[in-house]
């Protein structure tokens, strides 16, 4: 039920940020200067990845904690990895917050917070890459 | 026996409602330090990687230990066939849900993760006594409420005995869990033996009782209705029986770890050299909360006078805090031994550096959460049996017990 | 000998840790670096059993290396005290994965110090007395923390023997990738979990440990230099009284 419900809050959250995007020059969710700005698509079909990211990091979180796999697309780590973005000093902005400069919501963040689902992944886990 | 007649609480309002935004109050205050504590992590309780349960447990077990406990009068009139104390029996099964939540509620606010209770009522590890407990708890929630149901509506009353029996025997299952959960750790010294799921069965008798006795004389007093010594004195003389039971089983808990020579250092911690635990256990638990107790419901005049029984009934209660104080913070101030044969000399996360006692300094915010149970557990009652038909209309000598002059 | 192999590799980890300090990169992962192994892509099995060898005897008097070289490896380091926290009290609270302890024998009067930390049971109380499974053993061995269904009630450091387990009493600011931590959940020392799961042949403090008093292998290989180290010498289990059979043994105690 909540799934459910969190699912179609994401789901009317991004077709909306499409339309109506808070940062005006920005055509898709993925932050300019990322990795992925530079990619067609993610690990999956973009349309897959809106709906179900949220499944494939949990399925992936569960086989790494108790089985130890580690090499799957679908790792946090990869996101963060490849979604996280610098700013003008070449210094990483977390991907759950803004950068300080152009008051861009970063790509976790963006959409997070626009559809007012918790982000509780970021709790634990690290922002930006750590390079361990 | 007359027909008991059963009447909604019926004191002036401007009292109930002061009654009301007092303990609202009280709920308030124990909010913010709950959210503080929440907010800024346990760091600000005394609580640290060395005394893991604090001031919280001692308040949150406690009130599910007397939970169980308060129940025991209900299950006197239906499972035992006490018709003297069936009338007792809808308050009684009250009082046991209220007590229940409150206590519930403040283990909940301290768990590191509250928010992820929804783990715990999905995810079940069914060797952990902890995952039992919480079907126990559910259960026992559920089933109280509908033998409530099966006193208060007569068209239900073929299941009173039954229900009465089932919740009886839950509540002798859920109190054996909560004393396992310390009687299973076989880590420590001071827990490991299975006296402490009776011996917490027997605390529940005594603490539930001081409670129930409580609640009873003051709703009561405030609104005018008579409460016979008749009544009255059989309480309380089970109150002296049930806390003369808690002090042999306190006997034979010490008894049998005095017995083995390994425990000898625990006891003697325990007994002897463990200063603030030392005094709780002789002042605290076995003379305030043990002798006195028993030897005012005992004495011919003090026994006799309703200062003297209030002031017992609150004695059991603070010596069942301080009950649990020893037992849950003693049991782990206490050095792990880790080595047997040897002496800590030197550690790196104050292991008992020789033998010492590992720091605990219980914090406000703490104390404040476990009172907070407590308002939980008043404020339900008394909206209940203002709301409700739980109080008896009397309980004077000739209604309880006509045919006994 | 196995010592002398032991030896030579722990030299050459050693230099190699010491260039990679220089370097400001953890040793472990420079040792990734040359091991070039790739991501574990297959699940854990029970064949392989992780556990460390201790050898009192070498561990040396007021040494803490493995100590620090855990908390650098693992973050540890990174936790700051809270402001306005008590230094007294934070000491108390702030996690530990590793810690030395000195003990002395009530009879002979011997003095041995050895570092503890999880000492990875195959029956770990923790896991029995867990209420939503959070605590559990991976198929090799390790015990560890699902931190996603931890949900903080410290039941598991009421159970744990070794006092192995530390509760996360703050907001965590600084979260190195290969060590999720944050307010409000248990954790310990997980073998170095993430060096298991890359290729990698030792534990941080193994690396960190200049005298060789730890050595990390799988119990299970009978090749091992673990395993043909604890055929060789006797070795003990921490309160082996309780049969946990634990993955970490003791020498010399």
């Amino acid at each position: 039920m909540v799934k459910t419900v969190t699912r179609l809050l994401l789901i009317a959250a991004t077709l909306f940020s499409i339309g109506v995007s808070a940062a005006p020059q920005r055509t898709s969710a993925v932050v300019a200067g990322s990795k992925a700005a530079k990619l067609d698509a993610c690990v999956e079909p973009t349309s897959l990845m809106r709906r179900r990211h949220f499944e494939l990091i949990k399925h992936q979180r569960d086989i790494t904690v108790h089985q130890g796999i580690r090499k799957t697309k679908y790792s946090l780590s990869g996101c963060v990895d490849c979604h996280v973005a610098k700013d003008s000093h070449g210094k990483y902005i977390p991907v759950n917050g803004v950068n300080p400069e152009t008051g861009e919501k970063q790509f976790c963040a963006g959409c997070h917070e626009y559809a007012g689902v918790e982000l509780p992944c970021f709790s634990c886990h690290s922002t930006v890459p750590t390079g361990k | 026996m007359k027909k008991i007649h059963y009447r909604e609480w019926g004191i002036e309002s401007p009292r109930y409602w002061g009654l009301l935004a007092v303990l609202a109050a009280i709920l308030a205050v124990s909010g913010l330090a709950a959210l503080y504590m929440e907010h800024e992590g346990h760091w600000v309780t005394g609580m640290n990687n060395q005394i893991v349960w604090g001031i919280p447990h001692v308040f949150a077990i406690f009130l599910i230990v007397s939970a169980s406990g308060a129940l025991n009068v209900a299950a006197l009139g239906s499972v035992f066939g006490k018709h003297i104390y069936k009338s007792l029996g809808r308050l009684s099964g009250l009082l046991a849900m209220a007590l229940l939540v409150g206590g519930l509620l403040v283990l909940v606010l301290d768990l590191g993760q509250p928010t992820r209770l929804i783990v715990a009522m999905t995810k079940y590890n069914f060797k952990s006594i902890f995952a039992w407990n919480i079907y126990l708890y559910v259960g026992f929630l559920a089933i109280v409420a509908v033998y409530l149901y099966t006193m208060m509506e007569r068209k239900a009353q073929g299941f009173y005995k039954p229900m009465g029996l089932l919740a009886f025997v839950w509540r002798l299952i859920l109190t054996t869990g909560t004393g396992s959960i310390f009687g299973f750790i076989v880590a420590r010294q001071g827990y490991d033996v299975a006296i402490m799921a009776p011996m917490f069965i027997i605390m529940s008798f005594a603490y539930g009782l001081a409670i129930y006795i409580l609640v009873l004389m003051y709703t009561f007093k405030a609104d005018g209705r008579e409460l016979g010594d008749k009544l009255l004195f059989r309480l309380k003389n089970l109150l002296g029986i049930f806390v003369a039971a808690v002090f042999y089983f306190v006997l034979a808990y010490h008894l049998t770890k005095l017995y083995g020579t390994k425990n000898h250092e625990f006891e003697a911690f325990i007994l002897r050299d463990g200063g603030i635990y030392t005094t709780l256990f002789w002042v605290g638990w076995v003379l305030l909360g043990l002798l006195v107790p028993m030897g005012i419901v005992f004495h011919p005049a003090l026994g006799k006078s309703r200062g003297g029984i209030i002031a017992a009934s609150l004695l059991v209660i603070l010596g069942g805090l301080v009950s649990m104080y020893v037992i849950v913070i003693g049991g782990q101030a206490f050095p792990l031994p880790m080595f047997p044969d040897k002496v800590i000399i030197e550690a790196g996360f104050f292991d008992g550096v020789n033998g010492a006692p590992l720091h605990y300094a219980p914090s406000l915010p703490e104390f404040l959460l476990g009172i907070g149970g407590i308002a939980v557990a008043l404020t339900a009652t008394f909206i209940a049996v203002r709301m409700l038909k739980f109080l008896p209309a009397s309980l004077a000598d000739d209604v309880v017990d006509p045919h006994h002059g | 000998m196995s010592d002398k192999i032991d030896q030579n590799r722990r030299n050459f980890v050693s230099t190699a840790g010491k260039a990679a300090a220089a370097t400001v990169v953890a040793p472990g992962v420079l040792l990734h670096t040359l091991a070039s192994a790739e991501p574990r892509a297959e699940a854990v099995t029970s064949k392989v059993r992780y556990g460390l060898l201790i050898d009192t005897t070498k561990c040396a008097d007021g040494c803490s290396d493995c100590v620090s070289g855990c908390e650098k490896e693992n973050g540890l380091d990174l936790i700051k005290k809270p402001e306005g926290a008590d230094d007294y009290e934070w000491e108390r609270q702030r996690p530990r994965w590793i810690r030395t302890v000195k003990v002395k024998d009530r009879l002979t009067g011997h003095v041995s110090q050895l570092p503890m930390m999880c000492q990875h049971c195959e029956y770990p109380p923790c896991q029995d007395v867990c209420p939503t499974g959070a605590s559990f053993r991976r198929a090799d061995g390790i015990v560890m923390v699902d931190r996603h269904l931890c949900i903080g009630c410290r039941y598991c450091m009421m159970a744990c023997p070794y006092k192995a387990r530390s509760f996360i009493h703050e907001e965590i600011e600084q979260k190195p990738t290969i060590a999720p931590r944050g307010k409000g959940c248990v954790e310990s020392c997980n073998l170095c979990v993430h060096r298991r799961d890359n290729g990698g042949t030792t534990t941080a403090c193994q690396d960190a440990c200049k005298h060789g008093a730890i050595l990390f292998g799988d119990l299970n290989d009978p090749n091992s230099e673990i395993a043909q180290a604890m055929r060789e010498h006797n070795n003990t289990q921490l309160r082996a009284d309780l049969k946990l059979n634990t993955g970490v043994r003791y020498r010399g105690i």
